[in-house]
């Protein structure tokens, strides 16, 4: 496995980037917006829409739209690592809900991929809402790694 | 001796009871789920629809539309089991329509999830006061062939 050299990693990351917007359906129909990408790591961010309210008595979005964007932005880490993987698909994820995002505010998912193996990569992401101080969720999770042939 | 109210008022009520729970929650809307009631079991239903995909190559359904489909049915199983019990036991109190909160949930995905319609059953493991553990699986063409499964803890809501 050779490391990719650094103008191969740029062009990658831009592709990443910009592959990532179009070609996600899912993501974008939630709104998700790629707005950092580097070494193994990404930060995607979801405007509050109110048709992704879970609980109407709160207005507070749905355990589910947050989990996919952490699961976006945890493969958007994944891809953006120096290794150079062509592929990914979550293995599993587990999510911890510290507590309700705030109605209204933005949310931002920042993910680190910390290892890779040449089957597996290992994320941690956390994300937040206009309090960045205080976590609204935390998570991690196992990923494919699909290399070039 | 009462006569047993005739069966058409006691699916209409239980169906209205379940459209009550389901509709109320627009992301449930937004993803376009459903839900198919055979007395108190549930099957969520996940149509298939373009806006859910995740990897267009494959083309695959997304992880996150994934999840968020199971931990729907794990909270809908969940509010529609005190529902039920509430709504069975003729006490004729007024339900609690509050919704119980994901603590974690933790998702495994077993199989690609393919351009098709998903189903979901969730089973409640142990439900307390305050706590609830909830298991739920997913398949699509073939039951016994599960693309997905979870397992969620979630706080129970209380009145204020």
């Amino acid at each position: 496995m050779q490391d990719l050299t650094d103008t191969e990693i740029e062009e990658r990351r831009t592709r990443i980037g910009q592959a990532f917007v179009a070609a996600l359906p899912h993501a974008t129909a939630l709104g998700m917006e790629l707005t950092e990408i580097g070494s193994g790591r990404a930060v995607v961010s979801m405007n509050y829409d109110p048709r992704f309210v879970g609980d109407p008595d709160s207005g507070v979005i749905h355990g589910g739209a947050v989990s996919a964007l952490m699961d976006t932005c945890a493969g958007a880490a994944v891809m953006a690592h120096p290794n150079g993987p062509q592929g990914t698909a979550t293995l599993d994820l587990r999510i911890d809900y510290m507590r309700p995002a705030t109605p209204g505010q933005r949310i931002t998912a920042t993910a680190d991929c910390y290892h890779v193996t040449r089957s597996v990569a290992f994320v941690r992401a956390v994300a937040t809402d206009l309090d960045t101080d205080r976590p609204v969720a935390a998570a991690t999770g196992a990923f494919t790694i699909e290399m070039p042939a | 001796m009462k006569r047993p109210e005739p069966v058409q008022v006691i699916k209409q009520r239980r169906d209205a009871a379940l459209q009550g729970l389901v509709t109320r929650i627009p992301y449930i809307q937004f993803l376009g789920i459903q839900f198919d009631r055979r007395g108190d079991e549930l099957t969520a239903i996940l149509p298939f629809a373009d806006h859910l995909i995740g990897n267009p190559m494959l083309p695959a359904l997304h992880g996150g539309a994934t999840a968020a489909f199971l931990e729907v049915a794990a909270i809908i199983e969940l509010s529609w089991t005190a529902l039920w019990e509430k709504m069975e036991g003729g006490a004729g109190e007024k339900p609690s329509l509050l919704m119980p909160k994901t603590i974690d949930f933790s998702v495994d995905y077993l199989r690609t999830g393919l351009p098709r319609d998903a189903y979901a059953r969730a089973r409640v493991n142990r439900s307390g006061r305050r706590y609830a553990s909830v298991h739920v699986e997913a398949w699509q063409d073939n039951r016994a062939r599960p693309f997905a499964q979870a397992t969620g803890h979630f706080l129970i809501p209380t009145p204020a």
